[in-house]
């Protein structure tokens, strides 16, 4: 049961990340990411960690994805015009593409051969309890950090929004 | 086996029941709004248009639903069906009420209890913007466009204080399963005060209640904060090009957040299916007395009937709420229908007050509406949930 929700929601965040690249139309794109963003939440609570599969989906697919879709209908971006491809796209393009993925197959035989495969409800400690005490204990510093980080972030998107001093 | 068939059992019950509060939702809330306005209402479908909800499913359903040849296809079809999907769904966690046993079978009158209960509501509700954003958008006209621009823009900006006046509450509860929410609520205080987090200590739980609900009209786009639909500026905003089973479904998807929202607030600050005073002070006697009364009333007005029909109807209702009445004296349905009758009564009332609103209120203009949330909500949430996290803190074992 739990490798048919993995195969599906896999082939679903895979389709969803083509579609991604290949629409013409900016809102379709987006919507295609918002596919990722929910089959990548299921993938995290077919994993045990339900509170990051939660989180996945009210900050990406619930805020940042609106947001991103809320400025597509703002600017009315239409769709794009297919331009031709260039003859060295033509040429090199499918053996470059298959020789990429050889190397990162090569990649992962050599240095994860002997990785034990993952077991489905072996994990427990996804829980909001469990995170809350990882993030405020061991890793208290970095999440302080980047906190702080954030809030440079939006000093500095205020500065640049804000209007030209006289 | 037994599992799923008592799922599927307790599945149609909650469908029905659902579908049903929905249909008569808005009865009732164009029966509220016309005594407020001291307007009559319906009453032309059936006793006091008692039928008036069939009567419109019928209407809404051998209409012909229209597409219009300018609007993007697939998502203009898609919106509806995300909107309504989105607002039905989150119903599946909420708790109606405590543990029942029949025959020996144990079962929780609530579909499922995930330990994510609350964030699971607040990631669907997130996602239910993207069908009222997309109906604005694929409609390819103006006025849709604004109203899903305003939509997305406000139920962003209202989800922060929201979800910081969901914090506070969870802050005291310390768990995300609202079947576990509503349980650390149980119990009184000297004996008759209730622990719902509005009343308990360390920091009663009052500020992030008006926050929330402030929060949930502008979530619901209920008025005042009914911008992405204001008739007067955008016809009708995002739904403006939808007609038949498609207008149908935004229409439907709006009651059901506004029963989420509602079931929300109950669960989380108003105890759920908690009595409001403790059962040794007769509690489970409330709504046999409740109903016999308004029966009584009901009995009286057809004694002295102001229309010819009211003679023949106010019996007949007398009679209806009598038998209720008795139902719940009945020792074996006593553990379903008290908690029940708890949790609808509180939902009810916030519903009331929905209503209430919208037939008092007049709607706020856009930049006010923004104003209000950044500038007034969201730092009133934040101080409510610093207080109340210094007060947890310092009174924790």
């Amino acid at each position: 049961m739990d490798i048919f929700f993995f195969l599906l929601f896999a082939t679903v965040a895979v389709g969803c990340g083509i579609s991604v690249v290949m629409q013409t139309h900016p809102i379709s794109s987006a919507l295609s990411l918002v596919g990722v963003m929910g089959s990548l939440a299921v993938l995290y609570l077919l994993l045990g960690a339900e509170f990051i599969a939660m989180a996945q989906i009210i900050v990406y697919a619930g805020a940042i994805m609106v947001l991103f879709i809320f400025v597509i209908m703002l600017l009315n971006a239409g769709a794009e015009q297919r331009a031709g491809r260039s003859l060295m796209v033509k040429v090199l393009g499918a053996p470059v593409l298959i020789g990429f993925g050889g190397i990162l197959i090569y990649f992962f035989a050599v240095n994860f051969g002997d990785a034990t495969p993952v077991h489905f409800g072996a994990f427990q400690g996804g829980s909001a309890r469990a995170i809350g005490r990882a993030l405020f204990e061991n890793y208290l510093l970095p999440f302080e950090v980047t906190s702080v980080l954030i809030l440079i972030a939006i000093i500095g998107a205020v500065v640049l929004a804000q209007k030209e001093m006289e | 086996m037994e599992f799923f068939l008592v799922s599927l059992l307790k599945i149609a019950v909650v469908f029905a029941g659902l579908m049903t509060t929905l249909a008569y939702l808005q009865w009732v809330e164009r029966k509220v709004i016309a005594h407020v306005q001291v307007r009559i209402g319906p009453s032309r479908v059936g006793p006091h248009g008692l039928m008036q909800p069939l009567a419109d499913v019928v209407k809404l359903v051998t209409k012909e639903g229209l597409l219009p040849s300018y609007v993007n296809r697939p998502f203009y079809l898609l919106a509806p069906v995300l909107a309504i999907t989105m607002a039905l769904t989150s119903i599946s966690v909420i708790p109606f009420g405590s543990e029942v046993s029949v025959g020996g079978y144990h079962t929780w009158m609530q579909l499922t209890d995930l330990n994510v209960g609350i964030l699971f509501v607040l990631a669907i509700s997130s996602m239910g913007v993207y069908g009222v954003a997309l109906a604005g958008w694929s409609s390819n006209n103006k006025y849709s466009l604004l109203g899903g621009l305003r939509s997305s823009a406000q139920m962003v900006s209202y989800e922060l204080p929201l979800s910081l006046a969901i914090t506070a509450p969870l802050l005291l509860a310390g768990t995300l399963s609202l079947r576990e929410i509503v349980q650390s609520q149980a119990g009184f205080n000297f004996g008759f005060l209730p622990r719902w987090s509005v009343f308990n200590g360390p920091f009663p739980q009052i500020f992030s209640f008006l926050i929330f609900v402030i929060a949930g009209f502008a979530e619901t786009n209920r008025v005042p904060f009914d911008l992405p639909e204001a008739e007067n500026e955008l016809v009708a905003g995002f739904h403006t090009e939808y007609s038949s089973l498609q207008f149908a479904a935004f229409f439907m998807s709006e009651y059901a957040n506004m029963i989420t929202i509602t079931a929300i607030t109950t669960i989380l600050f108003l105890g759920g299916w908690t009595p409001l005073f403790p059962a040794s002070l007769g509690s489970n006697f409330v709504p046999p007395v409740l109903l016999f009364i308004v029966g009584a009333v009901a009995l009286y007005a057809g004694l002295t009937p102001r229309r010819k029909r009211d003679g023949f109807t106010f019996p007949v209702v007398a009679l209806i709420f009598w038998i209720l009445a008795a139902l719940f004296l009945l020792p074996f349905l006593q553990q379903f229908l008290i908690p029940f009758f708890w949790f609808a009564a509180k939902v009810g009332t916030l519903l009331f007050i929905f209503m209430w609103v919208r037939a008092t209120l007049p709607r706020f203009r856009y930049d006010q509406l923004m104003g209000f949330a950044w500038k007034f909500l969201f730092p009133a949430a934040l101080i409510n949930l610093l207080i109340t996290g210094l007060l947890v803190a310092l009174t924790a074992k």
